[in-house]
């Protein structure tokens, strides 16, 4: 799912600037599972922009709202008349959802109230651990079901580099914590299927125009489109 | 035996306005702090008047919102008290909502308000005389603190908690529906 993490409250701020009626509107789906970005996220902050200006002595009124799902046209319909009565929307969705919300309610002042991070999955009850970089071609076959792509540091396709050590890798997390080395992952679970000569097999550099590097990317189901 | 939180009490330092009277919410739970507070009772202790109660099954229904909704309110101080840890009746709703405080009082301080004006208390259903000291020493820190900078005239921070709150169900007044979930057969 998509991961994402609440901006610090000063950058909220910022965003929100003078507006008098401000509407905090959350997403129920992934950023709601990671605890972000959903109602109860969203009822949080709204209270927190509240106190924040009866302190500062603003008339501000701040309401909260959540949509099934941000990205989706047919939701946003259900929380529109909030929307269209702000002077600004601050979405706690990820960054696909409050794209939607402002390119429907354009020209309508729409602001992001999270920082999207990451493909995760919960690794246990609130950790999220990166898992997937969308890069259009997935590799994972050949890597025992282990993505080099987002889980190396460097997204090397010819791993391990020399900076692998007893499974770790030579970096670490923002909060120094230490990374497993991908492809020592992948040549563990390789040896385990009994396919360890995919490790000895030289992938050609990745085609990252498949990627983001190729532009903004569009998919489309002729089969499945509305006749 | 840890030192009771009461012990810690700081020291007088500030100078405390004399006509400043709190208004404290506490959320207690219904097999520990609201029993001490009813033993503090039948024991004639004395402990302020600025402390409003509210009961909830487990100090574990908590919610980040709900304290939050206190202080909004103009609550100058809020805490919760449930069991000793280690002897939640819902074995982990007292550890579950010092997480909560604890996450309130980086929001408090993301706020420029003093992360003080939220806390954790723990006691047993027998300890009267700990809910009277915890109820005066937290009194006492919040008067050093002074009023709650959001505090508006005529917004009730009881009513508001309670509100968050939204209907709880005591354990000892959730027969009838404990017995209507068991004939629909959704009972765990």
């Amino acid at each position: 799912m998509i991961t994402a993490e609440r901006k610090p409250l000063d950058e909220i701020l910022e965003l929100v600037g003078d507006k008098k009626k401000v509407l905090v509107a959350g997403c129920d789906t992934c950023v709601a599972i990671c605890l972000s970005g959903g109602e109860k996220e969203a009822e949080i902050l709204a209270s927190e922009l509240r106190i924040m200006a009866e302190q500062d002595g603003r008339a501000v009124e701040v309401e909260h709202t959540a949509a099934i799902r941000q990205c989706e046209w047919e939701y946003l319909d259900m929380i529109a008349e909030k929307i269209e009565a702000a002077d600004v929307v601050l979405s706690m969705a990820c960054g696909i959802g409050i794209q939607s919300l402002a390119e429907k309610f354009a020209p309508k002042l729409v602001m992001p109230a999270v920082n999207t991070n990451m493909l995760g999955m919960p690794q246990e009850h609130a950790v999220w651990l990166e898992r997937c970089g969308a890069c259009g071609e997935c590799v994972i076959g050949e890597t025992a079901g282990i993505c080099p792509v987002v889980r190396c540091s460097k997204s090397l396709m010819n791993g391990p580099c020399g900076g692998s050590h007893d499974g770790k890798c030579e970096v670490t997390t923002p909060e120094k914590e230490d990374i497993d080395c991908a492809w020592a992952l992948i040549w563990e679970r390789l040896k385990a299927q009994g396919r360890e000569e995919l490790m000895f097999v030289n992938r050609p550099p990745k085609n990252w125009s498949k990627s983001s590097s190729g532009g903004p990317r569009k998919m489309v189901r002729e089969e499945a489109k509305p006749v | 035996m840890a030192v009771p939180e009461a012990a810690e009490a700081v020291a007088p330092t500030k100078v405390v306005d004399p006509d400043f009277e709190p208004e404290i919410i506490v959320f207690a739970c219904h097999y520990c702090a609201y029993a001490a507070a009813d033993l503090a009772g039948s024991m004639r202790l004395q402990y302020p008047t600025n402390i409003r109660m509210i009961k909830l099954p487990c100090t574990g229904k908590i919610e980040v919102i709900h304290l939050l909704r206190a202080i909004e309110a103009g609550a100058d101080g809020v805490y919760a008290a449930g069991c000793l840890e280690g002897e939640c009746h819902y074995l982990k709703g007292n550890l579950w909502a010092r997480k909560h405080v604890d996450h309130v009082k980086t929001l408090l301080e993301e706020m420029g308000i003093e992360p003080e004006r939220v806390e954790m208390y723990n006691m047993s259903s027998a300890m009267g005389v700990k809910f009277a000291e915890v109820a005066t020493e937290f009194t006492q820190r919040i008067k050093e603190l002074g009023p709650n900078p959001v505090k508006r005239e005529g917004v009730s921070p009881h009513a508001a908690a309670r509100e968050a709150l939204g209907g709880v169900a005591m354990p000892d007044e959730a027969e009838s529906s404990v017995a209507a979930t068991v004939e629909e057969g959704h009972a765990e």
